[in-house]
């Protein structure tokens, strides 16, 4: 079996794996990181959505090999301690979340979204948004929540 | 997914000794990994290409752009100066996709639904290789069909620079694939367009380059009659409804080049 090594939330971890393990199976089983979903098995829904390298990724299309020496960001790294990232504090804020199963995902690629983007406004929150699917909300408060945190963070 | 070796080498050479009938290549996995997921394949090794470096890239060369295999959609977007070829990457899938999948696996695919396919056409670029060179024309041959050789490797795209150019998508609401895509060029070589995810294959419309060339504009495309033969035919739009999106979008590609 192969060796792997990456940073997870600035963690250096490393582990045997079967070159067929995926990413986010690496995540939740071997290092117990459950916040990290899995919700289709067509590459479709964002439920897995983590950073890789500073860019979203769908962990669920990635094999745990190929992020040899990457640095990892799954939703647990987000906050700093009790204090939630301002894109968390925004969805319960502004109730951005039902189920909350999409919710992970949803927030891994809106914090990409604001790091890439300036001046965002409904509609490229929702472009932003495609590679990922919610069953509850209708969206309306998904973008509302990524809209007051990207102005709490640009601000 | 049924077990695989993995092996990830640093250079062109060692990546084409390891590439054998049991063993496949991975570029962005964004085709390949759902595609083993669904045990559609059993391939015995992978080969990724991510670590070979001269793959990568976006470079502008004379009045051509070369796009290294392994160059991201989401690089491409950001960094490609043709700007219908930006904004065509700016459209594939989602930014996840965009920050996985690459111009390489993309090409090599050769998917009737796929974007790239109509870029590379349309814009007669080149598709280089390990072996040798490739034109857009001789490239593309049937349904994920390519005129690659086995083990044969993609090692960049050359776009000459178009006088102007626009690409058009009517895509799929869930997968943002093309249900019709059209790139509409004024090249050197005079005027070219590409259809994609209208047929098995990306393919020009000559009677539309025909028309295009005597008078560059919407208008001169008004008479042409698409014909829905050979066409795809599925859930999302029957063969007729794609005839019509394909004259529809290289009007609008039209349109836009002309502002
Ligand atoms: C949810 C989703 C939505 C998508 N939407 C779109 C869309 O709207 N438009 C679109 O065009 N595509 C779309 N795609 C496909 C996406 O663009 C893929 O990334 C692309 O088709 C394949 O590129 P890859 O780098 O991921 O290749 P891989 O999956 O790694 O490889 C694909 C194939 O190409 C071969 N290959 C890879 N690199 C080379 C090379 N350098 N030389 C020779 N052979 C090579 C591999 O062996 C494999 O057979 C979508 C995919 C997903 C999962
Ligand atoms: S689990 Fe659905 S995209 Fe990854
Ligand atoms: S909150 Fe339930 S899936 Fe989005």
């Amino acid at each position: 079996m192969p060796t792997v090594s990456m940073t997870v939330n600035g963690k250096q971890v490393s582990a045997d794996v079967e070159p067929n393990t995926l990413l986010v199976t690496f995540i939740r089983e071997n290092l117990r990181l459950t916040g990290t979903h899995v919700g289709c098995d067509t590459s479709q829904c964002g439920a897995c959505v983590v950073h890789v390298d500073g860019n979203s990724a769908k962990s669920c299309t990635m094999l745990a090999v190929q992020a040899e020496g990457a640095e990892i960001t799954t939703i647990e790294g987000l906050a700093k301690g009790s204090d939630l990232h301002p894109m968390q504090k925004s969805f319960q804020e502004n109730h951005g979340l039902q189920c909350g199963f999409c919710t992970t995902g949803m927030i891994m690629t809106a914090v990409d979204m604001v790091n890439k983007q300036d001046n965002l406004d409904d509609a490229s929150i929702r472009k932003g948004l495609e590679g990922n699917i919610c069953r509850c909300t209708g969206y309306q408060n998904i973008v509302k929540s990524v809209k007051a945190a990207a102005q709490e963070m640009e601000g | 997914m049924y077990d695989f070796d993995y092996k990830r080498p640093s250079t062109l050479d060692e990546a084409a000794s390891l590439i054998n009938e049991d063993s496949v290549l991975l570029a962005g996995g964004h085709t390949l990994l759902p595609t083993l997921k669904q045990r559609l394949a059993q391939p015995e090794t992978l080969v990724d290409l991510s670590a070979i470096d001269s793959l990568r890239g976006v470079c502008p060369d004379g009045d051509k752009l070369a796009i290294g295999a392994m160059t991201t959609h989401a690089e491409v977007a950001n960094k490609a100066t043709i700007p219908a070829l930006a904004s065509l990457a700016g459209g594939i899938g989602d930014p996840q996709v965009r920050n996985r999948g690459t111009i390489g696996g993309s090409v090599a695919n050769n998917d009737p639904a796929a974007d790239y396919p109509a870029a590379v056409v349309g814009l007669n670029a080149v598709v280089n290789t390990n072996k040798r060179a490739i034109s857009a024309d001789d490239f593309f041959v049937d349904l994920f069909e390519t005129a690659l050789d086995e083990g044969e490797i993609i090692t960049n795209v050359t776009f000459p620079t178009p006088d102007a150019a626009a690409y058009m998508k009517f895509d799929n609401p869930a997968s943002r694939y093309a249900i019709v895509g059209v790139m509409v060029a004024k090249t050197s070589g005079g005027v070219r367009v590409a259809v994609t995810g209208a047929g098995p294959c990306v393919f020009r419309q000559s009677e539309m380059e025909a028309a295009l060339s005597g008078d560059f504009s919407p208008r001169a495309l008004e008479n042409i009659n698409v014909s829905a033969d050979g066409l795809n035919s599925d859930i999302h739009a029957s063969a007729e409804y794609r005839a019509n999106l394909i004259k529809v979008l290289a009007k609008r590609a039209v349109a836009q080049i002309n502002g």
